[in-house]
């Protein structure tokens, strides 16, 4: 059902943990609709971020995207960071399920929301960046079969 | 990948029993015959028919000629509701059944409501457990079946199906039961119990997939649903499998001879798991009704994790089980049954139900517990739910 780069990711995950006094911080779903994702973010002056932590309760999909997107933006600016997509981080874990979708699109709005968080803090404007939503769940439609 | 297998998901599909296999093969390369032909070749499978339908009248306590075999228990139950709601709308339109039965049954029901048919879906207990006050309440001058099942296929809970048969026949109401889950592992007398109508399945008492059966009451004046050749009395077209049907007669006459040894030491070794998992893993609760319950099964909570990561978890340490979650269901609800019984939807989503079998040993329980143990520890500590639970911020507070 899942790739290998999802079982591995899933399995080992990359930058489990907690940041304290991060300097943004988003959660992001909700428990009803079983995931919920939180990113936070350790970000330096020159708005690079140094370090990069989640925590997510979720399915094995949305573990590994956690965990990818975690890897996709370390390093990067915040300004790259909004190049890290739902599209990008399931193609860098060689694809998911289309059941399993709306857990990419979970990452990208944890980012999002942590990113919103530090550039509300800074007052800074990142290009593209929009307020988050809190429940992406909540629009999730059934299939009908 | 672990190389060790605990199967631990009987409620699922059983493995066929070696005897099972031994009865059924001759049928398949010996004894072929269609059993509807008259030359002496194929009197050796129209006996082994009739000797299958025998083991189940007797297991039963009904007439030979009120079995009838089917392709499997979802199609007992579709034959059950829609060939009642058709031969007996002259006296009405309306079906009792309840929250938590077989997708079988409920979206059959959700088909006959776009028919014309009415349905009272029966609230349960926390426990599962039907009220039998509110099922009472619930009979309409129009009402002509009553279909509860025996035994729920998720929390394991048995329902009071002596009661409910009582009620049905005081009010003149036909009653059906799904005994899938319940066939072979807790006695059944249909006439002690007021039954009119049983669904059963072979593949969950170590039966072969792919036959099940349907008991209908002498009287019931229901028809045929598969229509075509006169096979089963002409109520069920279709050449018999009687490979099947000879393994499901095979496995259901072990089964109900081993019924009471068998099932002690399934219940010994669940109750075992239970206090096991209770009492070790913190912020865990047992689904379904401690006593009232299927001797195999057992269906936990974990609060603040989610079950398809428990059960990945779980499948690489070779330990299969199921839970309710939705990732596990298709949808984005977590199982009906967890939600009629009162969970909240988090809670629900952290589910998982191991069943045992015969074949389950002390040794599979106490590697499950201790690698459960393992699992769930690790899915908290990367749960946000837990995360703030333990920060004293939004954790749900007691009942676990």
């Amino acid at each position: 059902m899942y790739s290998e780069k999802v079982m591995d990711h899933f399995q080992n995950p990359r930058n489990v943990g907690e940041i304290e006094n991060a300097s943004g911080m988003g959660t992001v779903g909700n428990a009803k609709c079983g995931d919920i994702m939180r990113i936070y973010l350790d970000i330096d002056e020159n708005q690079i971020i140094r370090d990069v932590k989640f925590k997510t309760f979720g399915c094995g999909a949305a573990v590994a995207t956690s965990s990818m997107a975690t890897e996709l933006v370390m390093g990067k600016t915040v300004q790259e960071a909004m190049t890290v997509t739902n599209k990008a981080v399931a193609e860098a874990l060689d694809g998911l399920p289309p059941v399993k979708m709306h857990c990419s699109l979970l990452a990208e709005e944890a980012i999002h929301a942590a990113l919103w968080d530090y550039a509300t803090k800074n007052n800074l404007t990142i290009e593209g960046l929009e307020k988050p939503k809190s429940d992406i769940g909540e629009e999730e439609e059934e299939e009908d079969y | 990948m672990s190389n060790k297998l605990i199967y631990l998901d009987n409620a699922a599909t059983t493995r066929v029993r070696e005897e099972v296999v031994a009865a059924m093969i001759p049928y398949y390369t010996q004894e072929y015959g269609n059993a509807s032909t008259v030359y002496s070749f194929a009197q050796g499978a129209k006996q082994a028919l009739d000797h299958s339908r025998d083991i189940m009248a007797g297991i039963l306590g009904c007439k030979s000629n009120e079995i009838y075999f089917t392709g499997c228990g979802s199609e007992s139950d579709n034959w059950a509701l829609k060939a009642t709601a058709e031969a007996y709308k002259a006296k009405g339109n309306h079906i009792i059944t309840t929250k938590i039965e077989h997708h079988a049954i409920l979206h059959t029901c959700e088909w006959l409501e776009k028919n014309g048919v009415e349905v009272t879906y029966l609230d349960v207990d926390e426990f599962g457990l039907v009220d039998l006050q509110q099922l009472e309440a619930a009979i309409r001058p129009t009402t002509i079946l009553i279909s509860i099942m025996f035994a729920n296929n998720e929390i394991g809970t048995i329902e009071p199906i002596k009661e409910i048969g009582a009620i049905a026949k005081k009010h003149g109401v036909l009653f059906h039961t799904d005994a899938v889950q319940a066939f072979c592992q807790v006695p059944i007398n249909v006439d002690e119990l007021n039954i009119d109508m049983l669904s059963a399945s072979a593949h969950k008492l170590n039966g072969p997939k792919g036959v099940g059966l349907m008991y209908i009451r002498k009287g019931v004046k229901i028809r045929s649903f598969m229509h075509g050749g006169a096979q089963e009395r002409k109520r069920r077209a279709g050449t018999e499998n009687i490979p099947g049907i000879v393994g499901f007669g095979k496995a259901a006459e072990i089964a109900a001879a081993t019924m009471a040894e068998r099932t002690a030491k399934e219940q010994e070794l669940r109750d075992y798991l239970m206090e096991r998992v209770l009492s070790e893993i913190p912020y865990s609760r047992l689904n379904g009704h401690r006593t009232k319950r299927l001797p195999g099964n057992a269906n936990f909570s974990f609060q603040f994790i989610e079950g398809e990561s428990l059960l990945i978890m779980l499948d690489m340490a070779g330990i299969c089980g199921s839970s309710g979650s939705a990732c596990t269901s298709g949808s984005l609800d977590p199982s009906h049954v967890l939600l009629a019984i009162g969970l909240p939807h988090e809670i629900a989503h952290g589910s998982l139900r191991l069943s045992l079998s015969h074949e389950t040993t002390k040794e599979d329980i106490d590697y499950t517990v201790d690698r459960l143990k393992e699992i769930v520890a690790k899915l908290r500590d990367m749960s946000p739910l837990y995360e703030d639970f333990i920060k004293g911020g939004k954790g749900r507070k007691g009942g676990m």
